[in-house]
């Protein structure tokens, strides 16, 4: 072979490593096997016209699900990796730049291409359905987000076997991830793995902002809106707010690595410090858009499984929006060491804590709507009280980071590891997976299996525990983040020995939840009722999964919790709720002779208006990935054709008339009436 | 899930929490066994936030099993059921104000220790010692002695010593658990910490900071001595060590390795400042004039 | 009409609002294009920290003063200044229903806008050519990004218009392509905007100091 050729394969492939030869033969082999079986079933046709072209939320919020259930994957064997190379110090499992990689792609993909998608597979699986809406306000825009969303996903996941991935850590501070210290496309990878997700999620923002503020019910007032609503409301301003510094930053540092500028060089005037501040004014906002929606998922699920209003519904919009405006008023916590004075760390650390009290009041509230509840123990609800716990002593624990000269002994630690995979886990992923076996019946048709469930919340669960607890601890003991190997004379090990024990289980415990998902497919009890968990809001007024254009008819909403009073009012149980403190006048109104009982009953439908299915968001994003990848590798032989495409994709959108369609009113009473609804 | 819920928390929280609690009397928890002024403060306050966060976290804890072993839906339950009972004034404004009190106390002892720890009362004339972090070892000049050391650095007792920090590689952070918090060291910027070591004793360093293939290896020493035994010490390094040149500088600078303690009799004088002003120090004049002064 | 009423007539046309804003799509997407400009307000927000932070930042290289021409940038903002009121003419001529006019005002704004990029490519070649470039300092590197920005999303505009003046042409002016007129407005406005922030922060206060 010529010099040329294998000098370019040794920088293209990632070579000399068996890990990654058994990444790269695991790849082949899926995608072999993928290609195989859409062939051989003949489901080409099937997978574009029904998922690549779709704009449907419901289908958006699958493919985000399965998306972020793959990453999770993904992430947790990152994980599994890392906590094996640290069992015992010396270990040779893995070497310090493979180590470097994993803890850096873990990171990146478990916030970005985990949580992110998590969050918005919720938003668009519950979200329209919650808010008695068709569809979002833009669909168009929704599949753009997702294509590019998951091509983003792709470019990074594809670094670990060509090119090799980006190893300066999650948050990537310059100069080590700047163009003197990382040389190779690594770090490109990750700078446009994530902006071009990244535009992704701004569009999501605005998608979900405008939704919910433009495409609400009739009747459907702010203080009537499910809380899960709101806290993507809350979410999505964050995004609108938060990610244009992400972008600059992310563009800036490409821009020195590319183009030779001096942002955040140590040379020629550069100022690292700058990026920094970017990031985490960006980064700080962030953590609470991935938590917000699963507070809102956790007060949906409790207000259902103690069959009880929320309690302090007032109170919960207030602490949302609290978060909201303070979590922009902290990102310097997360370099108090870095020099500033005491008079700007003080106001930092003060910021911080105080976001601890809406937090907690939230806390409060969830746990007095249990109170004198009927609270039934199903999986959404275990995940649910499991978070309570882990997220009090994460809250705690923030608060103690918060405290500026404390942090001066955390920072950087094991403390800090503990600390934020308690509220991201706790937080996040149980809120996720609460959010998911709740509203599993809405978007297959059938039940998890509980025995299943349990198994792998308790292996799960105490596996955190048995995880991160030590971590506090050998955090307290000095043990800094980031390291492939420790000393070994300092007391670390039997910790860390316990900490990869959890680790283990918490990977068993995934692993229990996949086989759950599995056998429910094939033995999960239909759900035929469309409302198997008696629920409150008008998702469960539909049948599962539910019809493409949602409703047949736009509910007309007259109370909090709308489809829990539409139930009561059928049954004509509504007499004597006036009496009871808080309960809107409206109520009284209907009563068991208004109150419609079939879509007949309240009149003629009329046809519906919904948006056209289009492939060009699946090759808008092909496109963003060609540019993406070119710039990676600096072949603007690609890039440019990659960048014109972008273009022309934008434009035939523009030119193009017909984006729309009715339903014809036939086609919804046939739909309708398999049902049994008409 | 058929014996009462709360009984595995109570388990799993005893078991979890109390070492967490009780960690304070092992010496290994280098934070909760400072050995000197500075990380004496810290440790106070992280114990007072410990005590004043567990005052909301096991109450709540508690609470929450409580009412999940009371309120769950079974045949024999006894307790009410109230599925309109949304609000209360009376609860609502009492758990808005518990975490405004711990809070209060929490932010206020913060912010007194925050202005405590910038810069401490001067007895006596401190110490100083110019820390490099370089990738991947760490430098330390001592300019009043000119000798240099890599890797581990002496200091006296019971004398306060200020550290002034900077990065001729990426940014790392410099951290003595035992003595006291970490500060940044960064590539342009001079950032002073001030330590004190009341006992002699080897302190455990690292850098905390990830920088890249070899960071997992730059652990460092602080070794405090009694004041003589520093003279001493420094006498002996200026008699048999070699010096720093401008050309060992540079390879320590631009070999990116990982090597043992070493010391130097003297270094090219300057040097330190120069570095923190070409790497961006020179758009920073209070910079220039922390590193100097 | 009423809210439940509105719904179930959302795709019918609602004559009492503004032609641009008379259907629900139309609307809904004026109010997100809203939402996205403050985004984009944020992005140039971030940049011009980024600026502010760096401009000192010199590294022995040209200075504002040095490279800044006062004749050259003033030019550019009278032209897009201008220009930002002819496409507000076009904007008022689309509710109005004259498609002419329409066409004529949006073609002067387009033509503005390209003697503004035309303009500002000129003064960026002839830093370049005076060693001014990107790579020569933190200064350079932040105020050829935020000029530069500010550039492309001008003749990022300049397409756009286009394209909607062609829909114009070929469709007239209807409920699907009078929300197009408005938002490609909008959005030029915006950009005149940044450029009041550019012109101030960028060459007064560098001519200043
Ligand atoms: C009570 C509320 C919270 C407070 C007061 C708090 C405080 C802090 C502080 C001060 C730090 C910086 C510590 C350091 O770097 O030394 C930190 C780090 C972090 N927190 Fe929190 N936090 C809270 C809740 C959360 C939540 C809800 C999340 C996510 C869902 C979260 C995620 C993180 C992450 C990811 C980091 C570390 C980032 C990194 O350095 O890589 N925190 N937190
Ligand atoms: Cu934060």
């Amino acid at each position: 072979m010529p010099a040329s050729v294998t000098n370019f394969a040794t920088h293209f492939f990632v070579l000399g490593d068996p890990l990654i030869y058994g990444a790269d033969a695991s790849i082949v082999l899926v995608t072999l096997a993928i290609l195989f079986v859409l062939t051989y079933f003949k489901k080409w046709g099937w997978l574009w016209r029904e998922w690549l072209t779709t704009v449907d939320h419901k289908k958006i919020g699958i493919m985000y699900l399965i998306a972020a259930l793959l990453m999770f994957f993904r992430g947790g064997v990152d994980a599994i990796l890392m906590r094996t190379q640290l069992v015992w110090p010396g270990m040779h499992f893995l070497q310090s730049e493979h180590y470097n990689e994993i803890f850096t792609t873990h990171g990146t993909i478990m916030i970005l291409f985990m949580a992110m998608p998590f969050i918005f597979a919720m938003f668009n699986i519950a979200v329209p359905l919650q808010i008695g809406a068709r569809d979002v306000a833009f669909p168009y825009l929704n599949a753009i987000s997702f294509w590019m969303f998951f091509f983003g996903a792709m470019l990074l996941n594809l670094s670990f076997v060509i090119g090799g991935s980006p190893d300066a850590g999650w948050v990537s501070y310059p100069p080590l991830a700047g163009p003197e210290y990382s040389i190779g496309p690594g770090e490109n990878f990750y700078l446009l793995a994530l902006q071009i997700s990244g535009i992704g999620s701004m569009g999501t923002g605005i998608n979900f902002f405008v939704t919910i503020l433009k495409m609400r019910a009739p009747g459907m007032t702010l203080m009537r809106m499910p809380l899960f609503c709101w806290s993507v409301l809350a979410a999505s301003i964050l995004i609108i707010l938060a990610f244009p510094a992400l972008t600059a930053a992310l563009a800036l540092l490409l821009f020195d690595r590319l183009a030779g500028s001096h942002f955040f060089t140590m040379l020629a005037g550069g100022n690292p410090m700058m990026y920094i501040n970017l990031f985490w004014v960006w980064g700080h906002p962030e953590v609470y858009i991935v938590v917000l929606p699963a507070f809102g998922i956790f007060s949906e699920v409790v207000a259902t499984f103690s069959r009880k209003r929320t309690f302090g519904y007032a109170s919960m919009v207030a602490s949302l929006m609290t978060i909201v405006v303070l979590s922009y008023l902290v990102w310097a916590h997360h370099f108090f060491t870095m020099g500033a004075g005491p008079g700007v760390n003080s106001f930092f650390a003060l910021a911080s804590m105080i976001i601890g009290i809406p937090t907690g009041v939230k806390v409060f509230n969830w746990l007095f709507t249990m109170y004198r509840g009927r609270i039934r123990m199903t999986a959404p609800m275990l995940w649910t009280v499991g978070f309570i716990p882990n997220f009090v002593i994460g809250g705690a624990t923030g608060v103690m980071l918060a405290s500026a000269p404390t942090d001066y002994q955390y920072h950087n630690s094991y403390f800090l590891i503990a600390h934020f995979h308690q509220v991201l886990i706790g937080g996040v992923v149980y809120g996720m997976l609460a959010g998911m076996y709740y509203w599993w019946p809405k978007m297959f048709g059938h039940m998890l299996n509980e025995r299943w469930a349990r198994h792998a919340f308790w292996w799960f669960n105490i596996g955190f525990y048995v995880c991160f607890m030590p971590q506090y601890l050998v955090g307290l003991m000095g043990m800094t983040r980031r390291i492939y190997d420790y000393p070994g004379d300092m007391g670390w090990n039997t910790l860390n020995l316990v900490s990869t024990i959890g680790a283990y289980m918490m990977g068993i415990g995934f692993i229990l939840l996949v086989l759950d998902v599995v056998y429910s497919i094939f033995y999960g009890e239909r759900d035929k009722t469309g409302d198997p968990w008696d629920g409150r809001t008008l998702e469960w007024s539909l049948p599962s999964p539910a019809p493409h254009y949602n409703f047949a008819r736009i509910p007309i909403v007259t109370a909090r919790d709308a489809w829990w009073i539409m139930k009561e009012a059928r049954r004509g149980d509504l007499t004597d709720v006036s009496t009871t403190e808080g309960v809107e006048s409206v109520r009284v109104t209907q009563s068991k002779q208004t109150a419609p009982q079939s879509l007949k009953q309240s009149g003629p439908l009329q046809p519906i208006h919904m948006p056209k299915d289009s492939g060009r968001p699946f090759v808008l994003s092909v496109c963003f990935f060609i540019f993406g990848w070119g710039l990676v590798f600096q072949w603007y032989w690609m890039a440019i054709p990659g960048f014109l495409g972008i273009l022309a994709s934008l434009l035939a959108r523009s030119f193009e008339k017909e984006t729309s369609y009715h339903i014809p009113v036939e086609e919804i009473e046939k739909t309708e009436a398999a049902y049994g609804r008409l | 899930m058929n014996k009462p819920f709360w009984t595995k928390w109570r388990h799993l929280m005893f078991v979890l929490l109390v070492p967490l609690v009780t960690s304070g009397c092992g010496e290994r928890y280098l934070v909760l066994n400072p050995a000197g002024p500075v990380a004496r403060i810290e440790q106070r306050l992280i114990i007072l936030t410990i005590v004043m966060v567990l005052i909301v976290v096991i109450p709540v804890i508690i609470l929450t099993a409580v009412i999940v072993a009371r309120y769950r839906d079974r045949p024999d339950r006894t307790a009410p059921y109230m599925p309109e009972w949304s609000e209360s004034k009376v609860l609502e404004v009492v758990w808005w104000g518990i975490p405004i009190v711990i809070i209060g106390i929490i932010g206020t002892f913060t912010v007194r220790d925050t202005f405590r720890l910038v810069k401490p009362q001067l007895p006596e004339a401190p110490l100083t010692i110019q820390v490099t972090s370089l990738n991947w070892k760490w430098l330390f000049q001592y300019p009043d002695q000119n000798i240099a050391t890599v890797n581990y650095c002496k200091i006296p007792t019971n004398r306060p010593v200020e550290f002034v920090l900077t990065s001729d590689a990426p940014m790392n952070s410099f951290w003595v658990p035992q003595l006291g918090g970490q500060e940044y060291t960064m590539p342009g910027m001079a950032m002073r910490l001030w330590l004190q070591a009341d006992k002699p004793g080897v302190y455990f360093g690292h850098g905390a900071n990830f920088t890249g293939k070899g960071y997992a290896k730059m652990a460092f020493d602080v070794v405090a001595t009694d004041a003589q035994g520093f003279d001493q010490w420094t006498k002996q390094v200026k008699a048999s060590a070699p010096p720093l040149t401008k050309q060992g500088y540079k390879n320590l600078t631009t070999k990116q390795d990982i090597v043992g303690k070493q010391e130097f009799s003297s270094f090219p004088p300057g040097m330190f400042e120069a570095d923190i002003r070409i790497n961006g120090g020179m758009y920073m004049k209070h910079q220039l004039k922390e590193a100097t002064d | 009409m009423t809210v439940a009423e509105h719904h179930l007539h959302e795709w019918e046309e609602d004559h009492d609002l503004p032609l641009e804003y008379s259907t629900e799509e139309g609307g809904l997407k004026i109010f997100g294009f809203w939402v996205f400009l403050v985004t984009d307000m944020l992005l140039f927000a971030c940049v011009f920290s980024t600026y502010a932070v760096l401009f000192r930042h010199t590294n022995y290289g040209p200075t504002p003063v040095g490279i800044f021409d006062v004749k050259g940038f003033t030019a550019e903002t009278l032209i897009l200044l201008t220009s930002s009121f002819t496409s507000g003419l076009g904007t008022l001529f689309m509710r109005r229903g004259q498609k002419g006019a329409l066409i004529g005002w949006v073609l002067v704004t387009i033509v503005l806008g390209l003697s503004f990029i035309g303009l500002e490519l000129s003064e960026f070649i002839a830093d370049v050519q005076n060693g001014a470039t990107m790579q020569r300092s933190a200064f350079l590197s932040a105020f050829f990004t935020l000029v530069g920005m500010h550039g492309c999303h001008v003749t990022f505009g300049i397409f756009w218009m286009t394209s909607v003046l062609i829909q114009v042409a070929v469709r007239g002016i209807n409920t699907v392509t009078a929300p197009k007129v408005f938002i490609v407005g909008l959005y030029w406005h915006f950009l005149d905007v940044v450029w009041v922030f550019i012109f101030t922060v960028v060459y007064l206060i560098g001519e200043l100091t």
